[in-house]
């Protein structure tokens, strides 16, 4: 569906609430307005009666000069299809808008988000605590006149730098100054997480209550982390347990915090891309392109990425998908309790293509290799005739060597099939990306939904599964190495001669406006919103990461389940905390 | 039959098994411990164990690797090291977290700035090797290091490097980078016959 008829069907939506949906008539902006005390009626009716049943986005803007919070969300049609744009305004000082969680709850944690970070009350929201941050945090992070420790200066570069150039540690400044605000109690943090964990354990309470106790038996709450081998990083669980059997279950997360898209509006548009690489650490060069498609679409005409450029960011992105796969395949065995030699041998030929990514980008992981307009340079040779062994000889070998491996064994199979099952519908709504969602029967991928670099060109089948389960989410991986293997094949085939980058400025100009950029990333939608106005840094950066919205199910899939599967549906979503806690 | 899917795994992994002592025996005394060997083991043919017993053996790092960057000086007929870095400033803009600080020269009695810098200092423990200082440098002054093993045991008298610490002559560049090296000896002699020979066809003119 092109953007025409979309913005045909919404002036339908303006006659029936006249006055309430308008469009956003600022230069770059391709959006609409919409009045907050209509938001709630209005996306019921994108919902039910125009189709756009995945909220893709939901994320805050600060315009500190209008004095406005802007809230910004971004519909999808699960069938494929571009953005649908809403926006609705709230004064700073009084941020209050609906929530649209009854509508969409895959907006949970978003809103949580936006409410941590910049202080939108989200009026309606069941479970409106900070999610990234500590219950107690002074301030809102992400608006615009927060400080943080280390506080230079606004906007990168730093004037110190160059030409007087006075070295020194940025720890010498001093993070108790009296630059940042800190919380009263700050000084006794005990308090700080006692208040925390309270309104936690206040929330668990309430959904356990729904249940009623049984008679015989006692609710039992067990903390799983932060430290847990299980979760693969820093991440927390409460668990309420009847018996063995799960009630209820509150991630906490936000222990990597290291807000991520606030240094991001600090940095010049080309500092950002290296600092995308660790967002999913696994997974770079998903990560840059989502950002280069990003600023490339406002960018518009000024830039061109040379063809040569873009099969190369295609067998880049469908490498990094098959080793982000068999790195996801290994560790959901290694949270089976098949210790290590699974993961060991999906691991080894993951090196191999890490070598590639040495050798070509510079770094195994930490690539940094996208630019505004094509990639940062050729193959070597000898890279290049390594990856066409592996693409043609190695991996596809491998692949169905693992199969075999794995995908029959009965204690696999056992410990599930059947465990934590998400329906197609329940997907759709939880704002489930990537594998979670196309494992439950939804064949949504935005290689073919919403098609960007040169997908349309490949030859290849969007993997679906259908029963929605961990079995299927685990198959579901190896279905789509294999696809990319085909897409790989067929790029490493067609490629044709040329340079891969336009032109390479340090000083990269955006014009004016706001733009969303997604691409598929192996662990699901990966979308940037980044907004400018004009200057040589962002004035919006956000990252809509696949990892931590598909957290927003987790409960819902645990409910009822036993507490060892547990471990086994965290290692099913694959989440990399770089990620989930920004 | 219950149990097939298990069968099948147990001989993936004792085929795994046995392919590792008769790839030992078959490389016997070539397999470990010489480059030949490391070589193999990251190969597309490797077969068994894939390992690398750091820090007796090393991967060798590809040309791009990149890891903390160094500044490239020529030696002089008189034996003076001359910076090619100009104190543009390039570096220290692009450089994401900030971790580049340059200190121009001016001339002792112009107080016009000089093109070197009296100063040139990194904190390696911000930097995140990414490689713009080099890649965005004008003059080809700042290259990225294959150097990876930089323990210290106090990062407060260590950490930062200065100019003297970062400096390399261009012959370990050339050593470590060669094709990259070689292009831009290239790109480099090809600007300079066309200066000569735009000087000598001015030359040329002024004589007639």
């Amino acid at each position: 569906m092109t953007e025409m008829t979309a913005e045909r069907k919404l002036s339908a939506l303006e006659e029936r609430f006249p006055g309430a949906v308008s469009p956003d008539t600022r230069p770059g902006y391709g959006g609409f307005k919409v009045e907050p005390a209509k938001l709630v009626e209005v996306v019921t009716a994108l919902r039910d009666e125009l189709g756009y049943d995945y909220l893709s986005s939901v994320t805050a803007v600060d315009y500190l000069e209008a004095g406005v919070i802007e809230v910004v969300y971004h519909f999808y049609k699960s069938t494929g299809g571009r953005a649908l744009v809403l926006c609705a305004q709230t004064p700073r000082d009084n941020a209050v808008l609906p929530s649209v969680t009854p509508v969409y709850p895959g907006a949970d944690f978003q809103e949580r988000e936006a409410w941590d970070l910049y202080g939108v009350k989200f009026e309606g929201h069941t479970d409106l605590r900070r999610i990234l941050m500590w219950e107690g945090f002074g301030g809102h992070p992400m608006r615009k006149d927060w400080k943080e420790a280390y506080y230079e200066e606004d906007f990168k570069p730093f004037e110190s730098r160059w030409p007087e150039g006075a070295v020194r540690r940025s720890e010498d400044l001093n993070p108790y100054g009296a630059n940042v605000v800190y919380p009263k109690d700050m000084t006794n943090p005990e308090k700080v997480t006692e208040e925390a964990d309270k309104l936690l354990y206040a929330k668990l309470d309430e959904e356990a209550a729904k249940i009623g106790k049984n008679l015989a038996t006692d609710f039992v709450t067990v903390n799983m982390g932060p430290q847990h081998p299980s979760t693969h990083g820093v991440f927390r669980m409460a668990v309420v347990m009847d018996g063995e059997t799960i009630v209820a279950l509150k991630p906490v997360m936000g222990y990597l915090h290291r807000n991520h898209e606030k240094i991001g509006e600090r940095n010049t548009w080309l500092h950002n891309m290296p600092f995308t690489d660790r967002l999913d650490y696994l997974s770079s060069m998903s990560n840059n392109w989502g950002y280069a498609l990003a600023v490339e679409k406002l960018m518009g005409n000024r830039v061109s990425v040379p063809e040569r450029a873009e099969y190369v960011r295609v067998i880049m992105a469908e490498l990094t998908r098959v080793s982000n796969h068999l790195w996801a395949i290994g560790f959901l065995l290694n949270d089976l309790g098949a210790f290590f030699t699974p993961s060991l041998y999906a691991i080894e030929e993951r090196e191999l293509i890490l070598d590639i990514f040495e050798a070509t980008t510079g770094s195994r992981m930490m690539c940094n290799y996208f630019r505004f307009g094509g990639v940062a340079r050729d193959f070597p040779e000898d890279a290049w005739n390594k990856l066409k062994m592996l693409v043609n000889e190695r991996l596809p070998r491998m692949v169905d060597e693992l199969d075999v491996y794995l995908s029959n064994n009965e204690i696999v199979g056992a410990r599930t099939t059947g465990v934590g099952v998400l329906s197609p519908d329940e997907a759709i709504a939880y704002s489930m990306a990537g594998p979670v969602l196309r494992a439950s029967g939804v064949p949504y991928d935005v290689r073919r939904a919403d098609p960007y670099g040169i997908y349309e060109e490949f030859d290849f089948d969007v993997a679906v599964r259908y029963h929605g389960d961990c079995y299927d989410r685990y198959i579901i991986r190896m279905d789509e190495i294999r696809e990319s293997l085909k897409i790989l094949q067929q790029a490493v085939k067609r490629i044709p001669a040329g340079s891969v980058l336009d032109k390479n400025p340090y000083n990269v100009r955006v014009p004016a406006g706001e733009s969303y950029g997604r691409v598929e990333g192996p662990k699901g939608e990966l979308g940037y919103y980044i907004v400018s106005d004009g200057k040589a840094n962002p004035q919006r950066y956000h990252v809509r990461a696949p990892s931590f919205v598909n957290l927003t199910a987790l409960e819902k899939m645990c409910v009822g389940q036993k507490i060892a599967d547990v471990v086994v549906i965290l290692g099913s979503i694959d989440i990399v905390l770089g990620e989930v806690d920004r | 039959m219950y149990g097939n899917g298990i069968l099948a795994g147990m001989m993936v992994t004792i085929k795994r098994f046995v392919a590792t002592y008769v790839d030992d025996l078959r490389m016997i005394g070539r397999r470990y411990y010489n480059p030949a060997g490391i070589e193999y083991r990251r190969s597309k043919d490797t077969k068994g164990i894939f390992t690398v017993q750091y820090p007796e053996e090393k991967l060798p790092v590809p040309e791009e690797f990149r890891f903390i960057p160094f500044l490239v000086y020529e030696v002089q007929e008189d034996g003076t090291h001359q910076d090619r870095c100009t104190s543009c400033g390039i570096c220290a803009k692009v450089c994401p977290p900030q971790c580049i600080w340059i200190e121009q020269t001016t001339h002792p009695e112009t107080g016009r700035p000089v093109p070197e810098p009296v100063e040139f200092f990194i904190d390696i423990d911000i930097c995140m090797n990414c490689g713009y200082c080099a890649e965005y440098c004008p003059f080809d002054a700042i290259k990225m290091d294959h150097n990876y093993e930089l323990g210290s045991y106090d990062r407060h008298a260590y950490h930062i490097f200065n100019k003297e610490r970062l400096s390399r002559p261009v012959e370990y560049y050339a050593e470590i980078r060669p094709d990259n090296y070689a292009r831009e000896e290239a790109i480099r002699r090809e600007k300079e016959a066309k200066k000569a020979a735009a000087e000598a066809a001015r030359a040329a003119k002024a004589a007639e």
